[in-house]
């Protein structure tokens, strides 16, 4: 992994709330044009980790750096796509509505704004709805405008907290196409998943389990490494879900 | 211009939620006019006895809408006045104009009062002549003209209560559906969210405040002596704090029920303090409660605009302290705000 192309690295990073440790002692560095799949069951602390990396939470121990410089920092946070696990949308408001505020709020200009907000509203396919208030749209569209929100201000670095939760697999399927387009373009991309099938398409994979990440590689380097046939023994071996 | 967009996204989440939007016009409006029905009792003509007033000054005093009984003496006056046929008398004692009230109807009170109020302003508005009549009870009475207060302070309760709801519940919405987070997760500054807040509902509360204040005074006819642009200015102050008070005791609560929890501890203990009753009458150990709520300025600043027609300089102080709340509930929510994110 040569220096220059990492973007992002924990740096031994642990996570207390009281006595309950929820990150202990993290450390991995992410590459510029990536997919990085964190895998692990629920309450392994693969939010909180995201969270840091989005600077709404401070490791108690260690540093993440994005983009060379320690997180949280408005500065790097202009360049980073948020994505949590609601949907994080006005109902009240049209869909282009929430595009326009959030848009604004990222500081886009009012020209390039419109042209974004079209841009974005391509990606994920919603073109058609731009107009219809959220409050009428349906879970999966709603999951599409969020990650079109996240898309607006064509961050480098877009952290996804399970982007495809209660999302049928056609449309699945369509939003991992749009994140293999943004890697292609050059966007690193990290998604927290606890699915198989989306975990197969990830560049690389960490394993979260209690706290501690208990193995980094491809998906393939995983398999070969625990002798198995599959991801989701590997998983397995690894003491996973 | 983060401030701005949160400001118009704010305003346009108010318009579509037209429920929302009639419950903070109209629900004022439909509560200040049952009261005003309720306790202005327009209709009713008081009965005035006049003992031995001379036939000049009686064709003088021009009193409208009143039913006025003529007595030779005193006695039979009193006695009609013990058995309520009317309800107050006019004498004159030692050369002075005396009024004597059966007192225990406080709307009869203040009616009577008003009514003869009115008469001897159109004598001559003399405000000596006001000063020199006597006025004596037959019963208690001392809190007469009472509800002539109350409209003011109604006035600003109505604003306080409504936006302070109406902003608590929105940024709990904002923390519970993770819209907080998310604009949490951009380079905004948490201090340019309060402000967004600030002057988004700042704008729909001069709006809202306008239409009712316009329909009390000007259609229920609300004791209005003042200038308007004072009650706006109160208005707008009471709701700033009101506003930056609940956003800032939203994040104690977890949802829209804990939130109306507040409405008991914070809301109703203000309108005790705020002059509805007399103040005097609570005891010592209690009183000091009063000074620590903002509706007590509020409430103090419009009743001198509106009953006693003051200017600037009695309510500076009033809308001073209601701006240092509002200061300081705007750097606590800065403050708040920081468990969400720490920069």
């Amino acid at each position: 992994m040569s220096v220059d192309r990492i973007i992002l690295s924990v740096d031994h990073v642990s996570k207390r709330y009281g006595k309950h440790d929820v990150l202990k002692d993290i450390h991995f560095e992410i590459e510029r044009g990536e997919i990085f799949g964190l895998l692990g069951p629920s309450g392994a602390g693969k939010t909180t980790l995201v969270k840091q990396l989005a600077g709404l939470e401070l490791p108690s121990e260690g540093e993440n750096r994005i983009f060379q410089k320690p997180m949280p920092s408005l500065k790097t946070m202009e360049q980073i796509g948020y994505m949590g696990q609601s949907d994080a949308l006005y109902g009240e408001l049209t869909a282009k509505e929430n595009l326009e505020f959030f848009a604004a709020i990222y500081g886009l200009k009012r020209k390039q704004r419109q042209i974004r907000i079209k841009d974005v509203l391509a990606i994920v396919n919603l073109a058609d709805h731009e107009n219809k208030l959220v409050s009428s749209y349906s879970g999966g569209m709603k999951r599409r405008l969020s990650l079109a929100i996240s898309l607006l201000h064509k961050p480098q670095l877009l952290i996804l907290d399970e982007p495809t939760v209660g999302i049928d697999p056609v449309l699945r399927k369509s939003i991992w196409k749009t994140f293999e387009q943004l890697r292609d373009s050059g966007t690193t991309i990290i998604v927290t998943t606890h699915v198989m099938d989306e975990a197969e398409k990830c560049d690389r994979l960490g394993l979260l389990r209690d706290g501690r990440l208990t193995a980094i590689g491809t998906p393939s380097d995983l398999i070969e490494e625990t002798r198995t046939e599959s991801l989701e023994e590997a998983f397995l071996v690894y003491g996973g879900a | 211009m983060r401030i701005s967009a949160l400001s118009l996204r704010i305003l346009r989440q108010i318009i579509r939620d037209k429920r929302t939007m009639a419950l903070l016009i109209f629900a004022p409006i439909l509560v200040l006019t049952l009261l005003h029905f309720v306790f202005n009792g327009n209709d009713y003509e008081p009965k005035i006895g006049f003992v031995s007033i001379p036939e000049t000054m009686e064709n003088q005093l021009n009193i409208k809408n009143t039913h006025i009984q003529h007595y030779k003496n005193l006695n039979t006056a009193k006695a009609d006045l013990s058995d309520q046929s009317i309800d107050a008398y006019l004498f004159i004692a030692n050369n002075h104009l005396s009024l004597f009230l059966e007192g225990s109807d406080p709307t009869v009170n203040s009616t009577v009062m008003k009514r003869m109020q009115d008469a001897f302003q159109s004598m001559g508005g003399n405000e000596q002549t006001n000063n020199d009549i006597k006025i004596h009870f037959l019963h208690g009475g001392s809190e007469l003209g009472q509800f002539d207060y109350i409209g003011p302070l109604l006035l600003g309760f109505f604003v306080f209560f409504f936006v302070f709801l109406i902003a608590g519940v929105s940024f709990l919405r904002e923390r519970t559906t993770g819209t907080l987070e998310r604009l949490l997760s951009t380079p905004i500054k948490k201090s340019e969210i309060v402000f967004g807040y600030v002057i988004g509902f700042g704008i729909f509360t001069i709006i809202q405040t306008f239409i009712i204040a316009i329909y009390t005074i000007y259609v229920l006819g609300m004791y209005m002596e003042g200038a308007f642009g004072y009650v706006m200015l109160i208005a707008l102050f009471t709701a700033l704090t009101a506003l930056t008070l609940g956003i800032l005791l939203s994040s104690f609560a977890n949802n829209e029920l804990q939130m109306m929890q507040f409405i008991p501890i914070i809301i109703v203990p203000q309108i005790f303090f705020s002059g509805l009753f007399n103040l005097e009458t609570i005891p010592d150990w209690l009183s000091w409660i009063g000074p620590l709520t903002p509706l007590y300025y509020a409430a103090d600043a419009l009743k001198s605009v509106m009953v006693s027609g003051m200017g600037w300089s009695m309510i500076s102080k009033d809308i001073f302290i209601l701006a240092g709340f509002s200061l300081l509930f705007i750097l606590l929510n800065i403050l708040a705000l920081k468990k969400y994110r720490k920069i």
